[in-house]
């Protein structure tokens, strides 16, 4: 009966990264005055007062990046030692190509990644024209299939974590502002209700864990408050950029539960409910994580 | 409430397997307190199996959430539920066996999961693959893992 299945669990845990995440325990201390400055340049809000929506939840809001070990935080303020930049940077020269039947790349419209600057900490946002909540992956795949002529990237793909990364970084050390209220606030409320539920065998919500155990330790994993700020997350893990949902696919599957697919209605609406959570903090991704 | 020889338990184990005696989730008797009296096996468990129960991350896994100073030779104890060091001497067979059945009986809110329990699930899983469970659901843990556990659990006393 020993098989990777069985390997996986704990709820997350793998030994090959237990060690990895032990330190993290040890040395990553909630509150000990660290500060994460990416580049000696961009300053990150890395803990702040919660959004005024979870005060009397949280007294303060964190980064998961304050959870992590000296040497995995020491490697997100650096570019140049963040694995997470090589895909940013993969997706440039994507950005730049021309995709699709109008004869237009990403740069025809948006004349370089750093216009976009804003995209990110204001995402998922309400989408007016197509009456919906769109995150950066499905406005990415409008501006495919509507403008461009182009096939959508698979929401999962690595193009467009790729995608994401380079729209995530132009945009690090923004605060992160999305709106809950207005059109937005239907889905945010069943974002809320999402979160709150207790999915699968282990029957555990995000809340359990992430609100409720924020700061100890499950079995070797040292818990954070599940904040998205610094999506996409390069993890050490799997050696790979992961995506807002595709950790939300992992995280409902370890509770032994069906969950919801990439770029489902339920995930667009959790991840603008735990976007909003983060309201406060900056702009990460591409972060390195466990 | 002396524990059974090592003979006798893997004795029991042997015919637990076959054994028509064994209570169903669904036919667990609880008290007003979640308390369960009634061995699910009809035997004694095996508190040397139920360190492996407790341990083994695709088993109980209790240490995940709860820390054990006797099980220190096992790394990574979590933080999430209380210590169990003493709970022996803190709770008796049926209220140790309550809690691991189903910890919500006794406390409504807590996040401990319901290791032998078949229905009620919200978007109920097969195993670790994300898809949904096809076909009737099989507890977290058995009814032997259950005993075993128990057994160990009133081992530590203070």
């Amino acid at each position: 009966m020993v098989t990777i299945k069985k390997n996986r669990l704990g709820l997350m845990g793998g030994a090959a990264v237990a060690a990895l995440a032990f330190a993290g325990t040890a040395m990553a201390d909630i509150g000990d005055n660290e500060s994460l400055v990416v580049n000696g340049e961009i300053e990150m809000v890395i803990e702040t007062d919660p959004p005024e929506h979870l005060q009397g939840v949280f007294d303060r809001i964190y980064s998961g990046w304050v959870f992590r070990s000296d040497e995995t935080q020491a490697m997100q303020a650096d570019d140049f030692e963040n694995p997470g930049m090589i895909f940013a940077d993969q997706a440039r020269e994507a950005f730049d190509t021309v995709m699709g039947s109008e004869g237009n790349s990403c740069a025809t419209c948006h004349e370089n990644p750093e216009s976009l600057a804003d995209v990110r900490s204001t995402y998922p946002v309400w989408d007016e024209e197509h009456g919906t909540v769109q995150t950066v992956e499905l406005q990415v795949n409008e501006c495919m299939t509507e403008r461009m002529g182009a096939e959508p990237y698979g929401y999962d793909s690595q193009e467009m974590r790729n995608m994401s990364a380079l729209i995530s970084s132009v945009g690090r050390g923004r605060i992160i502002n999305v709106a809950m209220d207005g059109p937005a606030q239907e889905t945010w409320e069943q974002g809320r209700e999402i979160y709150y539920t207790r999915y699968g065998l282990l029957e555990l919500s995000c809340a359990n864990c992430h609100e409720q155990n924020y700061g100890n330790n499950i079995r070797a994993d040292h818990l954070s408050q599940g904040q998205i700020n610094a999506f996409p997350a390069y993890r050490l893990r799997n050696a790979q950029l992961n995506s807002v949902h595709g950790r939300f696919r992992g995280c409902i599957r370890d509770t032994r539960a069906e969950t919801f697919a990439v770029g489902s209605p339920e995930f667009v609406a959790l991840e603008l409910y735990v976007a909003t959570r983060g309201n406060g903090l900056t702009v990460e991704g591409p972060s390195i994580r466990n | 409430m002396k524990r059974h020889t090592l003979l006798a338990a893997i004795l029991t184990m042997a015919a637990t397997t076959l054994n028509a005696d064994v209570i169903a989730p669904s036919d667990v008797v609880m008290n007003e307190y979640g308390d369960i009296s009634e061995s699910l096996t009809g035997e004694g468990g095996n508190p040397e199996r139920g360190i492996e129960v407790m341990t083994d991350r695709g088993l109980g896994n209790c240490i995940a959430c709860h820390q054990v100073t006797a099980l220190e030779e096992f790394q990574f104890h979590g933080e999430v539920g209380p210590s169990l060091d003493g709970v022996g001497s803190r709770w008796d067979a049926a209220a140790l066996r309550g809690i691991v059945v189903n910890a919500k009986n006794a406390f409504p809110d807590s996040v401990m999961p319901s290791f032998y329990r078949v229905d009620g699930f919200i978007r109920p899983g097969d195993g670790y693959t994300g898809r949904a469970i096809e076909g009737p659901i099989s507890p977290i843990l058995s009814a032997q893992d259950v005993e075993d556990i128990v057994a160990y659990l009133q081992t530590l006393t203070d």
